[in-house]
Formats: structure tokens, sequence, C-alpha cells
């Protein structure tokens, strides 16, 4: 439970060590660098260029790692995205930024074929377009665009429906009465359109023109000086042709997939040295030095600066950060906390000054959890699998890691209520028992099955409530007193404490509690009285301490009397776990409901295929459903019933200066 | 078959149907919105269908209220209570809560939904906070679902 301590760091270093100087924070990874302002002395220089050239070269990358997806796609497995990043170390590092030429090539060779390919696929289109255009015309044996012999003129061109030869006769007649020496031939015919031959003497040819034109004679869009025939067939091999070209550019594409490596090794080296020069840019600089600061937890921070100085002509300054200066958050806890802090980080950071309640939060978050999902089989599911996937997949991302294990810890205790509930599968056992076996079977629960007993849960359930929101009310007071704000702990903390255990030493021998809870509290007269005293005295200490700021008393008085108000907000907060007697029980029926619906076939072969089948399709969606329900429950009770009572969050997260990789993770030599 | 009988099992069938018909409604316009982030980035598809999904819990919890109900009638197991009007009604009575927050909270989770599947579009590392903003809607139905369930065990 810890918030790290950070340490401001300044080097001063000569320019000629700044690349390994920079490259060696970089693969560290434990220093954020602030971005300086210009000086009288330092300037920063302006590396956006450099840096948008190397995030080109990075793009070019993974434009041309996309492009081989689709021709020469990878064969992954199913979990592959556990896998994590592959580990390269630092010597092929170096032979790949040797050869990051070569690279570069190859990007931009796949980028070419792929642009070929498109190309020469709209190529293909359009000669496909004109050789279907050519179809209706393949009876024609002389050239498309024949004018005719010397003394006569021909026409070869379509009209716009469908006509016989006797119908374009008579339509030329009365267009051209004059028109008397003229012959048609009709190519081809379909509903579209009329492909004709005319041909008619020269004399007459503007008289032939004029009627063809009248009929909507209109010339061929294709214009070839061969044959319909042979133009077809020029058409179809160089189809074949473009068609070829993209099969060797794909084929080509498709060889370049084993450059896929070199590749990925590309892209996060291109973009590690961007966010290299991104960092540059901020950095104040003189002819011969430059000057770096940032933070560093203090833990790294002694031994950083002893490397440092001894490999490097350098000067490593560390201090303390300063009081008014907000230092980036890490967190560090043990491990059986540390896999909630991603929880704790999407609600927000602890701001300067706030506790970590991580490790508090991580206990309550395991327990909350169970209690939703609460099914020893599906408790033990999540086990397996979270460990299996653990042990499988040593090398995976460090947040899917610790997402796992987080889940890991939530099936443990899961399996645990499920025990406690007497729920395998809901009640599985029951079911199997009485329809494959016709024999009475009940696997006990340890403590108690809420759908028995709903109002007992619900009780437990709320008590549950009380604990955990104490718990956030103590940490506030324990903060408090660590800020020697003993004050603010007696008023905002303890007077609460004593209202609300007063409060509820009033409500449990109440009839009220009896008749809702099935439970009898007599307390001696002492205790009841001490519940009183406890009352009145916190009610009294809110009205009169909780504005204490303000000067005039009665208006101090009345904002008091609204803070005692807030004692409403305690009671919804309490009722809101009732959310956990529900999704409790949501997850049990709703496993019942499939066990019985599986029954429903009864006894024999094929109720047992039907029960199997309808027994891991139901209990599967049930389990994703319900694991999802209980998360973003848990998470809804610790951001807004837990925290709500002491963690403010908005402090920013440690992010060091570091390698941005997708796909490879450098390891040091050793 | 009784008069109460009928009561109870119009009770039971109206959580299932209206709180099935809010889900539904709040689940179709969750995922309408959900195609439209993922023809922009398919990588976020896991994500937005965690978002999708969450105002469809509604309707199971329907499912469920009609499921306690039936079972304490004695439908599902073949032996009706011979209910009297009087206990019939207060079975339909038990179902609405479930039936009318369900519905309503359903519709407005959906569009709950919507709004964090933006956010996800535009900032898929802030997915935690956007996934607990349609749950507080959801809290509603879960204490409906827990007077509904409270009042049908106890008649």
């Amino acid at each position: 439970m810890a918030v790290l301590q950070m340490q401001k760091i300044h080097i001063c270093a000569l320019n000629t060590d700044r690349k390994q100087i920079l490259e060696s924070l970089q693969r560290k990874g434990i220093v954020q660098i602030n971005a300086d302002q210009d000086t009288d002395i330092f300037h920063c220089t302006d590396t956006s260029a450099g840096c948008a050239k190397y995030e080109k070269f990075s793009h070019m990358a993974d434009q041309a790692l996309k492009i081989l997806d689709t021709y020469a796609p990878e064969k992954k497995g199913l979990l592959a995205s556990f896998e994590g990043k592959r580990e390269v170390g630092l010597a092929d590092y170096r032979v790949m930024e040797k050869n990051r030429g070569e690279a570069i090539e190859k990007a931009d060779r796949i980028g070419k074929l792929s642009r070929s390919i498109a190309e020469q696929k709209a190529n293909l289109t359009r000669t496909q377009v004109q050789y279907d255009q050519l179809m209706p015309w393949l009876g024609l044996d002389v050239p498309m665009n024949y004018a005719g012999t010397s003394t006569t003129r021909a026409f070869i061109g379509t009209l716009p429906a469908e006509y016989s030869l006797e119908q374009v006769m008579q339509m030329l007649a009365n267009a051209a009465p004059e028109l008397d020496a003229c012959s048609v031939e009709i190519i081809s015919a379909d509903t579209d359109q009329t492909c004709i031959f005319a041909v008619c003497p020269t004399d007459q040819a503007e008289q032939l023109d004029d009627a063809l034109r009248q009929c909507g004679f209109s010339r061929p869009s294709v214009h070839t000086s061969s044959t319909p025939e042979a133009y077809a067939d020029q058409l179809s091999s160089q189809m074949d042709e473009i068609r070829e070209q993209i099969d060797k550019a794909e084929a080509d594409l498709e060889k370049m997939g084993e450059h896929r490596r070199t590749l990925e090794l590309m892209r996060d080296y291109y973009k590690t040295r961007a966010e290299k020069y991104a960092v540059l840019g901020g950095l104040q600089q003189s002819r011969h030095t430059f000057f770096l600061n940032g933070y560093v937890p203090e833990k790294y921070a002694a031994d950083l600066s002893a490397e440092l100085q001894s490999s490097y002509d350098c000067v490593v300054e560390l201090e303390d950060v300063p009081e008014d200066e907000e230092a980036p958050v890490l967190l560090q806890n043990n491990k059986f906390a540390a896999p909630t802090e991603s929880v704790l980080s999407s609600f927000g950071m602890p701001h300067k000054g706030e506790i970590d309640p991580t490790s508090i939060m991580a206990f309550c978050y395991y327990f909350l959890f169970g209690l939703m999902l609460s099914d020893a089989a599906y408790g033990l599911i999540m086990t397996i699998g979270c460990f299996i996937l653990l042990r499988k997949y040593k090398n995976m991302e460090a947040g899917m890691k610790s997402m796992l294990t987080m889940f890991l810890y939530c099936g443990i205790s899961t399996t645990f209520w499920g025990i406690m509930f007497g729920s395998y599968f809901g009640d599985a056992p029951t079911v199997i028992a009485k329809t494959f076996f016709n024999k009475d079977f009940t696997v006990p629960a340890v403590w108690m099955t809420p759908l028995d007993n709903p109002m007992r849960m619900l009780i437990f359930c709320f008590l549950f409530g009380i604990i955990h929101l104490f718990l956030g009310l103590g940490l506030k007071g324990y903060s408090l007193l660590k800020d020697r704000k003993y004050m603010d702990c007696f008023c905002d903390v303890v007077l609460w404490f004593m209202l609300l255990v007063g409060l509820l030493l009033m409500l449990l021998p109440s009839d009220l509690f009896h008749s809702i809870a099935q439970m009898e509290f007599n307390f001696p007269p002492a205790v009841k009285l001490l519940a009183k005293i406890l009352t009145i005295a916190g009610a009294a200490g809110i009205i009169v301490f909780s504005k204490r700021e303000t000067k005039n008393f009665g208006v101090r008085l009345a904002l008091g009397a609204y803070e005692l108000y807030g004692a409403t907000g305690w009671l919804s907060d309490v009722l809101s776990y009732s959310r956990l007697l529900a999704l409790g029980l949501a997850t049990g029926v709703i496993a019942s409901v499939i066990n019985q619906m599986g029954s429903m076939m009864g006894g024999g072969v094929v109720g047992a295929i039907v029960f199997i089948l309808v027994f891991i399709l139901g209990h599967t969606l049930n389990l994703a459903i319900n694991v999802l329900g209980a998360y973003v429950h848990t998470n809804r009770l610790q951001f807004v019933e837990f925290f709500g009572k002491f963690y403010e969050g908005g402090g920013s997260a440690f992010k060091p200066f570091s390698t941005p990789t997708k796909y490879i993770k450098i390891t040091e030599d050793k | 078959m009784t008069t109460g009988v009928s009561l109870a099992i119009l009770g039971a069938a109206l959580a299932a149907l209206l709180a099935g018909i809010g889900s539904s409604i709040g689940v179709g316009i969750a995922g309408r919105a959900a195609a439209g982030v993922v023809t922009e980035d398919p990588e976020k598809f896991s994500k937005v269908l965690i978002l999708q999904l969450l105002p469809g819990t509604q309707g199971i919890y329907g499912l469920l209220i009609a499921f306690i109900a039936l079972s304490n009638i004695g439908v599902l197991g073949g032996n009706v209570r011979q209910l009297t009007t009087a206990e019939g009604l207060s079975f339909l009575m038990a179902c609405l809560p479930m039936a009318f927050v369900g519905l309503m909270s359903a519709i407005m989770q959906g569009k709950t939904s919507v709004a964090s599947i933006g956010v996800v579009a535009k900032k898929p590392e802030e997915f935690g906070k956007a996934m607990i903003l349609p749950a507080m809607v959801e809290t509603y139905a879960i204490l409906a679902l827990l007077v509904s369930i409270l009042a049908i065990v106890n008649i």
C-alpha cells in the first residue's frame, strides 16, 4: 500500500553522449522527462521534422504489415493475444538498426505492389467493360471504324430499341422517302438496342445519315480499326495478361510475408526513435551540452545516478519533490493487491498527499466479487482458466497479466462463496441426480441457501456494506491523522462514527428490525442508554462542528444541520449493497433455469445429450454475463460507495520515457 | 385453474415481457452505435460489445422473476397451487416493479451505453469509466428485482 516516493532528477551532460544517455534511459523506462522552455543560455531544438519523419516510417511499416495481413495472413492461434511481445536481444536490435534501409525498401516495395494490384484491378474492370460492349458486335466482319468503299458509305451503330429488319427499313423509308439504294444488316438485337450495319452509295449518304439520326441512331463507343472479333481476342488476351500480373504481384506479396518480423521490428524501431525525438525537442541544449530534468522513483534514483555518472561525463543531481509540486504517481503493492491497481487507476490516481487504498480495496474487491457471482463451479472455472493461461503464457502483456491475476483471485473468492451457499452450476447436482439417477441429492450449503432465506441474506449484505463503508470512513480518519489534522479527524470522522454506531445500536433491538430480519436482539439497558448518548452526542457534534470554518454562528448551525441530513446518504449507500444479494440470486436462479431446461427431455441417452448441450451453452452464457455483471457492480461499489467516503483521486499517473513498442521487447544483453 | 392462477401467470408474463422489451430496445440502440465504431476500428469490438451487453441484464432479471413466480405458483412443477384471487393479485403486483423498472431502465441504460460507446470510440483508454456510467442506471433495475423477489418469495 504505497505511492512510490518520487525524486526530481537533473542531468547535465555532453551532447556527444546524448544519444547513448537517452537510449539507455528509454530502455530502462524509469524516468518521466519534463519538457522545458527556452532560457537565456539553453535552447530547445525543434525536432518536429525528425519526429514526423520517423512517425512516417513507422506508419509505413504499419501499412505494410496491414497489407501483408491481407495477402500473406499469419496463422494465429485462438489464444495468440496472450502471447505478448517477442523478445529481441539488444544485439539483434542493433543489426536491425544497421539494416533499416533494407527494411524501408521492403515496406516501400510492399506498398508499391499493393498499389499496383489496385491499379491493375481497375484496369481489368475497364477492359472487361470494353469487352462486354464489344459482344453484340461479334457478328460484324469489317472493322468497327469501317467507313465504306470508294463509292459507298457505311454506317455502323445502334438503334435504341429492339427492331426487326422490316421495321428498320420501314422507319428509314418513313424518315427519308427519297432514299432508294440502301442496305441494312442487323448484327444483333436485344431489348435495349439493335446493332445495325447500313450501307448506301456515297451520293445518298447524307439522306441516310439524316434518316438514321431521326431513328435515334448512335455510333458505338468502341473505336478500333480491327474487326470486332479480332479486337475481342486482343482484349481478352490483355485481360489474361493483367490477371497474370495481379497473380504475380500477389505471389510476390505472399513471398514478402517472410519479412513480417523485419517490418515489425522496423515499426517499433521508428516508433521508439520518434518518441526519443519528441523528448529531445523538450530538452534544453547549448552548443556542447544538454540539460534534462524529470521524475524518477526514489528507489531507482541512486542506482541510476551512479550508473550514469560512471558511464558518461555528466552531472546528475537528485532532489526531493518540492512541496508545491505535484509529482506523478506510481503505485507499488504486493502481489495480492497489485492486480486491482488498474481498478484504482481507472477511477483516478491518488492526488498529492492522499493514501493509496489499493491493498484494502483489493481484499474488499475479491470479497464482493465472489459474493456477487457466488457459484463454486463458475469460480473453479475462472480460477483454473486464469491459472493455466498465466502459467502457459509467461511473456504476456503486463496489463493482461494483472487482469488475469485479478480474475484468478476473484475466482477463488467465488468458489469460496459458492461452497458457502451450496451452489455448483446452480442446482446441477440435484437436477442430475433426480433426472438421470432418480435419487434425491443435494450438496448442502455450508452456511445458508440465499434463495430459501433471502431476508437473512439481505441483512448480511447490509452488514458487509456497513463494514465496507466504515472501512472507508476509517481510512479517511487514518489519512487525516497522518496529516496531523486531529480536529478534522474528530469532527468529520469520530462524530460520524458515534452517530452511526448509536443509530445502529438503537435500530437493532427495535420491532421494525425484528419484523424485517426475524432476528431478535436484547441489549441490556446500559447499552441502550449508550446508544442514545452516542447518537445524540454525535448528532449535536455534527451540527456544531461540521462547518467550523463558518464565522456566523447561526449560519454555522444551519449548515451543520444540513450536514446531518447527509445521514440519509448513508442509508442509501447501505441499501445499495442489496445488489450483492440480487446478483447472487440472479446467478443461481438462471443457472437452475438452465439445468431445468436441460432436464426437460428426461433421462436416457437422448436426454443426456440434450442436457449436455443445453448445459454447456447455457452455463457459458450465464458465466459470461454474470462475470460482467459482478465486475461492473463491484467496481461501482468501490467507486461510488467506498471511495465516496474518503478518496478523491485526480493525481496524474507516472508516464516514463520508454519504448512504445507493439511487437517486440528489447532485452538487455547479459 | 382459478382466476388467481391466471392473475399470477399474468404477473410472471409481464415481468418477462416488459423487461425483455426494454432490454431488446436497449441492446438494440447500443448495438447500432457499436456497429458504427466497429466499422471505423474493428479492434474495439470486444470493448463495445461489453457496453452493448450492459442493458441486456434487465431482460434476464425479468426472466428470473418470471421463473421464481412460475415455480412458486407451481406451474413448472406440474402441481398448480389453487390460488385465491387475492393471492393471484399479490403475485401480479409483486411482479410489477421488475416489469416496469426493467422496461424503462433498460431503455435508459441503452442510451447511456450509446454515449459510453462514444467515449470508447474517442478515448479507448477510458473504458473503465465508460463502463461505470451505464451501470449506474442498472442499480434501479437491481432494486426492483430485489423488491420483486422478496415479495414473491414471501407470498
